[in-house]
């Protein structure tokens, strides 16, 4: 009687596994057979002998890639690259980081030929840089990180901030209570620099907008995600928005009749009260990396691209009643001319963090505490990467 | 903080209370019959996914709300197959269950995540009772399945304390042995217990992707399911004050965002502890005060039966 039990539980938690192994098992398979018929475009040199076809990418994701989120378009990414470039791609999802699965999966890509590793969540960044020195043959993009080195590790973010404050045009328009809501995950500069791009945007439109922000401590919650949401409607908000990976704001704001402003992907589908979304699009990034690789000249940058390098950008809805200023704003953000965080910025409690050229009229630090900025500096990329201050018009607290 | 929001914050303290009382009440029953399921997290996900579908499918949240009681109580049917007829442990075999269920609805939810809800729980709708200020829009602007999750609260209560089925099902949690050798069927009481907890932990997830996060994603459960574990603790088995507990619990889960709008500055990540601390606190009471009087516990809850090891 005893073993017979104990042979059903192994039994049974073998079926488990397999059960939370499966899906992302026939994921595997189906993403391979996609590239194969290699495409025309033979530019690659191939003076090594073997040609572009022995160039293998992985990509290495954190949640489940059917999220509509963030890890949906770093699929969406690699399924364009690989049609443009030919070369043969794999993934697997839902690897925890900094766990022991993201280093068998690595290793294994590796043992099994894949000379182009992409890691796509911020925490794999020091396994991936080990991974990158012990593999010297092997190339490593990390996104949303900041480390790399000179010879095959590399990182690659957005300027999300870029089409958030063109979102915050649409979104000020749309609103009657000059009120919008903001459901954000965690307190970090990524989502802080959302918060104020948005909100400088939705202020560009209208001086009296504000902006209330609730923080979800989590990036994937719908029950926190929609409760949050609700209680920003409760409290007057008419347009809401998110730094979320779910689309429970979408359903609360659809719910209340409110306007919903999405981000990561076009989420007209789902959500009934969609208006516009900041999105990504990894393709040109991720097509310019496994052609490089495969050609073998990739050199490691820093690289965090904006809406003129394609890897952000925003819809503009033709029926907003500011689409055509919206469409001036992105194009002279392509263009150079305009730039989110230029000119005077005044912190949430009303004092000034620059003066009407830019540049700081106070030090800053990031959230750590370290200095990132000085008097009479510029509002540079390092002070946007460490940014840890809400501006004027921001409800809430910017340390979460 | 003014009427709007805190009408806005009673509402959702009845959502996430309705959400965990549904599931809390199932492994109560479950509990008292003698058998521990830890597996309320993957049937709630079984639930949601099935529910989720169902309402696709239909375009009705009953018929996701009926399909996920069944998804749950057939999925619970495994713990009981394990744990009860066969006597299995309950503890591994309750932990497998999580992670069975939690698999198998990524598995079969996975063409389900960018589905749009198309069946949602509307507000009741009754008439001059909803044009009560502050009780018309925090009671009766619910859905019907809160007032449901209450019925099957008194149910339950009903059925432990005043009828001969409670007897037998707690007379097997107390002393399988004894209820036993009065001619009752240990197995049968508890494997269908069992299966009565799983239906309700299904409903709970229905009422998660039905009515309060509409919409299906891997993950979505979020570890509600160990809340209404620790709840179960909490109320001392006892339906009405898991009942108390699913609206302070609930009320945690409800102000936790909430608290910001209000100006109030505390940390979401410390709020989100707070059920499992009181949960422990309560524990650490009832040890002491069992030390001297008989345990509020199911005496038998945890132990298989099997006859011949008598």
């Amino acid at each position: 009687m005893k073993r017979t039990s104990r042979m059903l539980l192994i039994l049974l938690a073998v079926l488990a596994m397999m059960a939370a192994a499966c899906g992302s098992d026939d994921e595997a398979e189906a993403g391979g057979s996609e590239g194969t018929e290699a495409p025309g475009g033979t530019e690659a040199p191939s003076e090594g002998g073997e040609g572009a076809s022995d160039a293998k990418a992985a990509f290495i994701m954190v949640a489940p890639i059917g999220d509509a989120g963030w890890n949906f378009m770093h699929n969406e990414g690699r399924l364009g690259a690989e049609e443009a470039t030919g070369v043969e791609t794999a993934y697997v999802d839902s690897i925890p980081e900094g766990s022991a699965e993201f280093d068998n999966a690595v290793q294994q890509f590796i043992d099994d030929g894949y000379n182009i590793i992409i890691t796509t969540s911020f925490n794999y960044m020091d396994a991936t840089e080990q991974f990158a020195t012990d593999n010297p043959d092997v190339v490593f993009e990390h996104i949303s990180g900041f480390k790399m080195n000179d010879t095959n590790f590399g990182n690659t973010f957005g300027r999300m901030y870029q089409p958030r404050y063109i979102a915050g045009m649409a979104a000020a328009a749309a609103s009657e209570t000059n009120r919008i809501g903001y459901v954000a995950a965690f307190a970090i500069p990524e989502v802080i620099r959302g918060i104020n791009a948005f909100t400088l945007g939705a202020q560009a439109v209208n001086p009296d907008i504000e902006v209330e922000v609730v923080w979800t401590s989590t990036w994937f919650d719908p029950g926190v995600e929609g409760n949050a949401a609700q209680a920003l409607i409760d409290n007057g908000a008419d347009v809401l928005t998110m730094h979320q990976d779910s689309t429970a704001t979408g359903e609360v704001a659809t719910e209340a009749g409110a306007t919903f402003i999405g981000y990561h992907s076009d989420m007209s589908a789902q959500v009934d009260a969609y208006l516009t979304a900041p999105v990504w699009d990894f393709t040109p990034r991720y097509t310019e990396i496994l052609s490089s690789a495969a050609a073998g000249n990739f050199t490691p940058e820093s690289f965090w691209g904006g809406i003129a390098d394609g890897i952000v950008d925003i819809a503009i809805p033709d029926g907003s009643p500011v689409a055509a200023e919206m469409k001036e704003v992105r194009e002279s953000i392509i263009n150079g001319e305009f730039d989110v965080f230029e000119g005077e910025i005044i912190a949430q409690d009303g004092s000034a963090i620059t003066d009407a050229d830019g540049n700081l009229v106070v030090d800053l630090q990031d959230s750590f505490g370290n200095d990132i900025g000085a008097v009479g500096d510029a509002l540079n990329d390092g002070i946007l990467l460490g940014m840890s201050f809400f501006v004027e018009g921001v409800i809430g607290s910017a340390e979460g | 903080m003014n009427e709007t929001t805190l009408i806005g914050l009673f509402v959702a303290v009845i959502e996430f209370g309705t959400l965990l009382y549904l599931a809390a009440l199932g492994e109560t029953i479950a509990e008292k019959s003698g058998v521990l399921n830890l597996g309320v997290e993957g049937m709630m996900a079984m639930g949601g996914v099935t529910a989720f579908w169902a309402g696709v499918e239909t375009g009705n949240p009953w018929v996701g709300l009926l399909v996920a009681a069944v998804a749950g109580a057939l999925v619970a049917s495994v713990h009981g197959l394990v744990a009860v007829v066969l006597g299995g442990d309950q503890v591994v075999s309750g932990l497998a269950l999580t992670i069975l269920g939690l698999g198998l609805a990524a598995f079969l939810g996975e063409d389900l995540v960018q589905e749009r809800a198309r069946a949602k729980f509307g507000s009741l709708n009754l008439g001059p009772l909803n044009d009560i200020p502050w009780a018309g829009e925090i009671l009766f602007d619910q859905t019907a399945v809160p007032w449901l999750a209450l019925a099957l609260g008194v149910a339950t209560w009903f059925v432990f304390t005043r009828t001969r089925v409670g007897l037998i099902l707690r007379a097997v949690g107390e002393s399988a042995a004894a209820a036993d050798s009065s001619g009752t069927s240990v197995v049968k009481t508890r494997m269908i217990a069992v299966m009565i907890g799983g239906a309700l932990a299904g409903m709970s997830g229905a009422y998660l992707t039905l009515s309060l996060a509409p919409g299906w994603s891997e993950g979505t459960t979020a570890g509600r399911g160990w809340i209404a574990l620790a709840l179960v603790i909490f109320g001392a088995w006892k339906p009405g004050r898991v009942g108390l507990g699913a609206l302070l619990f609930g009320g945690l889960l409800a102000l936790e965002p909430r608290l910001q709008t209000f100006g109030v500055e505390i940390s979401p990540i410390l709020l989100s502890m707070l059920p499992y601390v009181l949960t422990v606190g309560v524990l650490v009471l009832l040890s002491v005060r069992s030390r001297n009087r008989p345990s509020v516990a199911p005496a038998a809850i945890g132990l298989a039966y099997r006859r011949e090891e008598r």
